[in-house]
């Protein structure tokens, strides 16, 4: 006979005014085993779980139910409890009657029985439960962020600012993100290179950080605190060590094509640096348009190199390294709004989006700042702003709100009426400034620099002499309305950055139907993945603007900081276990592991006769299995379990449910 | 000009009701329209409107079947789609203003716009009969319940005398099987307004997806 | 390749002209067309005006007898084409509906026709290469405004084959022919056609916007795959010029003339005398008739 404890909560009335607390007691008094019932308005708190502690001391009990909310929010909280009383932490069922019973079930007489079933099952289950131990793993004291942008960079400063290494692989030529690209930013309209450039700078020059820029992830081995990652350091043709980035290589080079730091406004070099102030303030020579590489006959940059630092037979090289952490910060990019035909993005040169904008108007971009329109240079006089391109629209794919295009269109009304005393008309079906000082910002912008604000959805663009006019209802009056406009800026949607998926699935962590990365739980674990070790900082999670961003890089260093500082790792016990004497070696189960966990070995064994064979069977790696069980059910001689979820405790739960 | 308040409570959950229908016949969602404008703006009738097609919208919405039904609007809707190709949540609009004149119609609203009610009447009249359309007798037959004689008419005689308006109708051979269609959809209709005025269950499976 | 020939109503009444220089132009192509025997109208406008099972009906009858013969089905005119192509759309995946029609029109339905327009059939079946090669008399000189109207390419998931804010597909046709293409604003607005007896008024401001907007691009006339178009803006535009005291003289090709004439078939076949606007006079100054 085990003496099992069963703890009822009343969740306040979230459970108890729709499951009748008294019943579930005196129905699981009579359950098997159960030596022990009591109830609690809050279980969780500090003197539910000292009731909860007595109990096991006082009525001697050797097992837990606690019948309350998700294993997810509480299941740890109360292992911490039964552990504190002295009992193994894996002698604890939870009967969630919140989640799966009262918040579902406005009938009390069927919520009730269900309530008891669910209770049942658990008191059948934890009968079965054995002491299970944590095993501990070293961790290499190493953090890796993916992604360069402000969220990389933040948070490679605050890890090295704790003391830990950090290294930062870009994919690009230089660090800097799209933050490097904008000109203000709101809501204070300070200039983005102001407050950018010292940090990047000073992730240059911290001797704990490694930036490796123009490289990329190709693969990733390995769990938390013990992370193989292979970088792939793409050919530079340009030695770092002896460049002193004087620039007379790209002065001379004789290859023009459009930049994409400035997105086709302006030109660069085949040897290039993205910027002025890009970080490394190194070229790259970009293979497919640099002349030598595509005819054998040029090299001039090489002449002119007074480093000798070019060479052309560099390759890419892969290299290996060890890290406990890591870190997605791979950002977004804007979506490209071809698409929409009515708006003419493409046919139409004065038609941009709102980041070919920030490039217009920046003063260190290819117009220095004058805002001449793309098509024949002159000054507009009369802006239309379009919202939620994209964004918001289900016929054009994407569902979600872009969340900084409100505030963006407001700073580029702002500035059109600042700079050239253009008037902006910003075409919105809401105006979306809940942040701090935002509202007041959207006020200046229609207050102080009278942007004409329309609510409404433009149908169409068209070109008219050497206008664009615009299309809409004004739906406040529910007139049709027309502008003709000299520029057209299309608020376009912030969307998942190229490959993200691909990068994903080489991590091994979720992405959802816009593919953002998922975060481990929308409110209480917004940083961190499902997969543990590895964690979310910037606009690759969803979209976000900078102060956001710089919070969301900051959290995420300190979980990576804690998570570095710990001399070594508790594991889950909870994890498959091979019955090597059943296993057929079939390793069926191998290919079905999602964090590659199972491995064949061969296992000695003596037979009848005294005679040593050798035999396959498989092998879980338990610091890679996160315990999902896919493999106990592909297993055909039922060798794999999962402890914790046996087999024997599925059917125990079936019994209780059906019997 | 006066502005009367509309009491939203009285039209009660007839209102979702009602929007609920419109979208069952027209196939598609029309709760789903945010307000946009976006309709409106491409539509190329909208200013002889008496509402945008956005308001059209926001009556089915909430319900307001009798200002949806009596407006001209549904009447002056050319049918160009312009509306649903670009509408951002993907709204049938065009197919809600076929389904509402379909139903002013066989509810015995009153056409706000005589003539254009006038001339599909003309017209199908012309393919009842004959099988095809009839440009001169639809003509003939506009004009007499419209009472717009002489409208039009340097164009009519025009295409007259360029012979592209025939004297005579062009009559199908099995123009009768044609007839027997209107037929059976008239009394299928029938059964439909029938069923709905005692408010049994509908018949309608199959009618959506009309997209 | 082979096709049921669905004119339509008004290809035997108002465009007479139309019709002849759709069988010439196939004919030199290669493409066979067998007329549907007894076909009805398909209801255009005013049938799903009326009654959605009514719109279905009247086409399905056609699309029916389509199936029978074994051949998809083209249309010349926009609005045959769009009706017909609606039907499929919403009968496809929905067997009830499916049955409701058939019930209706006394005959099985099963869907399996597919509905095409001409300018699709011509312009991508066929293709601008094929047709280029058969030319004798390019169309040098001649601007013109490709006006595809509404019903050819929208709604997008019903007809779906060619861009619906900037279809390409006539452009290119003509300029495969020779003739040079302006890119202008309105090639798909709507021209008001259903309303055009009813409410002319409202017609002949939108047939304005077009003729603008046309005008203002530098065409020397307008190129269109609609009879209800072409009656618009050819039919209509004396009356346009007199409302609006604007004057444009503006002839509106079909297609299919244009296609004949480079063929090389004498301009006297093509119905230019049909024209309101005559075009003869413009082809003349240009050199080409
Ligand atoms: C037009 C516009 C105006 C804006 N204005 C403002 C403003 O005024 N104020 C404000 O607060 N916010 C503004 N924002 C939002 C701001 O740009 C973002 O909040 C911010 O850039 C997000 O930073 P991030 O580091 O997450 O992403 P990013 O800036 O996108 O940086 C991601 C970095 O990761 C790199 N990367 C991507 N994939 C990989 C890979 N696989 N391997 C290696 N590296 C990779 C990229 O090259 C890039 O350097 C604006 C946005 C737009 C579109
Ligand atoms: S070799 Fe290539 S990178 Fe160097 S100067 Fe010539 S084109 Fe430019
Ligand atoms: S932030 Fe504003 S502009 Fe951007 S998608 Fe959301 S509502 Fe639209
Ligand atoms: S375009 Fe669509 S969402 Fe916008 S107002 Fe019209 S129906 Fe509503
Ligand atoms: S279908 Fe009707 S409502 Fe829609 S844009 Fe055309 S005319 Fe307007």
């Amino acid at each position: 006979m085990r003496r099992v404890g069963v703890f009822v909560c009343w969740c306040g009335s979230n459970i108890a005014g729709t499951v009748d607390i008294e019943q579930v007691k005196a129905a699981a008094a009579k359950m098997p085993n159960v030596a022990y019932v009591e109830d609690n308005k809050y279980t969780c708190s500090e003197p539910g779980q000292a009731a909860i502690q007595k109990a096991i001391k006082e009525q001697k009990l050797d097992r837990v139910v606690v019948a309350a909310c998700s294993p997810r929010m509480h299941e740890n909280t109360f292992r911490r409890t039964v552990g504190g009383a002295g009992l193994n932490p894996y002698l604890l069922e939870i009967a969630n009657i919140r989640e799966h019973c009262s918040w579902v079930h406005p009938d009390k007489v069927a919520g009730t029985r269900k309530a008891v079933d669910l209770v049942r099952r658990a008191v059948y289950k934890v009968a079965k439960n054995v002491p299970l131990q944590r095993a501990s793993i070293d961790v290499t004291k190493r953090a890796l962020i993916i992604g360069g942008g402000i969220a990389g960079i933040q948070a490679a400063l605050d890890i090295a600012d704790a003391g830990q290494p950090v290294v930062v692989v870009e994919k690009t030529p230089s660090i800097g993100g799209h933050m490097a690209q904008l000109d203000k930013t709101f809501p204070t309209l300070d200039c983005s290179a102001c407050i950018l450039t010292p940090k990047m700078v000073d992730a240059a020059q911290n001797q704990n950080i490694t930036l490796m820029t123009w490289s990329e992830v190709e693969k990733v081995d390995g769990y938390i605190g013990n992370f193989t990652v292979t970088i792939r350091k793409k050919a530079r043709h340009v030695d770092t060590t002896k460049c002193t980035g004087c620039g007379i290589c790209w002065s001379k080079c004789p290859a023009k094509v459009s930049s994409e730091f400035d997105l086709g406004i302006g030109k660069r070099k085949a040897i290039y640096v993205p910027f002025p102030q890009a970080i490394p303030n190194k070229p790259v020579i970009d293979e497919k348009n640099c002349i030598f590489f595509k005819t054998g006959k040029c090299k001039a940059c090489q002449m002119f190199c007074p480093t000798g630092s070019i060479s052309f037979d560099q390759k890419d090289e892969l290299v290996e390294e060890k890290f406990g952490a890591i870190i997605v910060a791979t950002g977004y990019e804007q979506w490209d709004p071809s698409p929409y035909g009515e708006y003419g993005y493409g046919r139409y040169k004065d038609v941009i989006t709102g980041l070919e904008f920030e490039r217009l108007v920046n003063a260190s971009g290819p117009t220095e700042g004058k805002i001449k329109r793309p098509s024949d240079g002159k000054l507009p006089k009369d802006v239309v702003i379009i919202q939620c391109v994209g964004s918001r629209d289900e016929a054009k794919g994407i569902p979600y709100c872009s969340k900084t295009c409100c505030m963006y269109s407001a700073k580029h009304a702002i500035l059109l009426e600042e700079k050239i005393h253009a008037h902006s008309y910003v075409f919105y079906m809401d105006v979306r400034t809940p942040g701090k000082g935002y509202e007041e910002f959207y006020k200046r912008a229609t207050e102080e620099h009278h942007a004409t604000y329309i609510r409404g959805r433009v149908s169409r663009v068209y070109q008219k002499g050497d206008k664009l006019v615009c299309l809409g209802e004004d739906t406040l009056l529910g007139k049709k309305v027309e502008v003709e406009a000299d520029l057209v800026i299309l608020a376009s949607a912030m969307v998942h950055q190229n490959g993200a998926s691909k990068l994903a699935q080489t991590l091994g962590i979720s992405y959802d139907q816009n593919e953002f990365y998922t975060e481990a739980h929308a409110k209480l674990r917004p940083v961190e993945t499902n997969t543990a070790g590895i964690f979310l900082a910037g606009a690759c999670q969803g979209p976000k603007d900078i102060p956001e961003t710089v919070a969301q890089a900051g959290a995420a260093a300190s979980k990576v900081i804690s998570l570095l500082s710990k001399p070594k790792l508790e594991t889950e016990p909870l994890v498959a276990q091979v019955n090597e004497a059943i296993c057929s070696g079939c390793l069926w189960c191998k290919p079905i592991c999602p964090y590659k966990a199972i491995d064949g070995k061969v296992v000695k064994e003596r037979i009848a006769g005294g005679k040593t064979i050798e035999r396959p069977v498989a092998a879980v790696n338990a610091s890679l299995c996160q315990g999902c069980g896919a493999c106990t059910v592909a297993c055909r001689t039922g060798a794999m379990n999962v402890l914790g979820f046996t087999n024997e405790h599925i059917l125990a739960e079936v019994d209780a449910l059906c019997l | 000009m006066e502005m009367e308040v509309l009491n939203l409570t009285a039209v009660g959950p007839a209102g979702p009701a009602f929007a609920a229908q419109v979208g069952a016949e027209a196939g598609t969602n029309a709760f789903s329209c945010y307000q946009c404008g976006k309709c409106s703006a491409g539509c190329p009738l909208s200013y002889a409107m008496d509402y945008q097609p956005r308001q059209i919208m926001r009556l089915v919405q909430l319900g307001l079947k009798d200002e949806a039904l009596k407006s001209s609007t549904i009447w002056l809707c050319a049918s160009c789609a312009t509306c649903t190709t670009r509408c951002p949540r993907e709204v049938q609009i065009a197919a809600v203003m076929d389904t509402l004149r379909a139903m002013a119609r066989r509810e015995g609203y009153p056409y706000k716009e005589r003539s254009v009610a006038a001339f599909h009447r003309a017209f199908l009249n012309g393919v009842a009969s004959g099988g095809r359309a009839y440009e001169l007798g639809m003509i003939l037959g506009y004009k007499l319940s419209t009472f717009e004689m002489f409208k039009d008419i340097d164009l009519g005689l025009t295409w007259l005398r360029q012979g592209k308006l025939k004297l005579l109708p062009e009559r199908i051979k099995g123009s009768a099987s044609v007839r027997d269609i209107f037929e059976k959809v008239r009394k299928l209709e029938q059964e439909e307004v029938a069923r709905q005025r005692e408010g049994r269950p509908a018949a309608h499976e199959g009618m959506e997806g009309h997209s | 390749m082979k096709y049921a020939y669905y004119p339509g109503c008004s290809l035997h009444s108002t465009a007479t002209e139309y019709d002849a220089t759709t069988r010439t132009v196939c004919q030199t192509l290669g493409v066979e067309l067998e007329e549907i025997p007894d076909w009805n109208c398909c209801g255009a406008t005013s049938a799903h005006a009326t009654n959605h099972l009514l719109s279905l009906a009247l086409p399905a009858r056609d699309l029916a007898k389509a199936e029978q013969m074994g051949l998809d089905v083209v249309a010349p005119c926009a609005a045959c084409y769009n009706r017909m192509a609606q039907t499929i759309h919403e009968t496809k995946d929905n067997e009830v509906l499916r049955g409701r029609v058939s019930a209706v029109i006394g005959a099985d339905y099963e869907g399996t026709a597919k509905a095409k327009s001409l300018l699709e059939v011509l312009a991508a079946d066929v293709g601008p290469k094929v047709v280029e090669a058969k030319v004798q008399k390019p169309l040098k000189g001649l601007r013109v405004a490709a006006y595809y109207g509404c019903l050819l390419v929208r709604p997008p998931a019903v007809t779906g084959w060619d861009d619906a804010e900037n279809p390409q597909s006539m452009d290119k046709l003509m300029t495969a022919l020779g003739a040079e293409t302006v890119d202008w604003s309105h090639k798909t607005e709507c021209c008001g056609a259903s309303l055009t007896v009813s409410r002319t008024d409202i017609v002949l401001k939108l047939t304005r916007d077009i003729l603008d907007a046309a005008k203002a691009a530098g065409a020397d006339a307008l190129v269109c795959a609609c009879p209800m178009c072409q009656a618009n803006l050819d039919g209509r535009q004396g009356a346009v010029e007199k409302t609006y005291k604007t004057n444009y003289h503006l002839p509106v090709f079909y297609f299919t003339q244009l296609m004949s004439l480079a063929f090389g078939i004498e301009p006297y076949k093509l119905g230019f005398a049909r024209h309101s606007i005559d075009p003869r006079e413009l082809l003349h100054t240009k050199e080409i008739a």
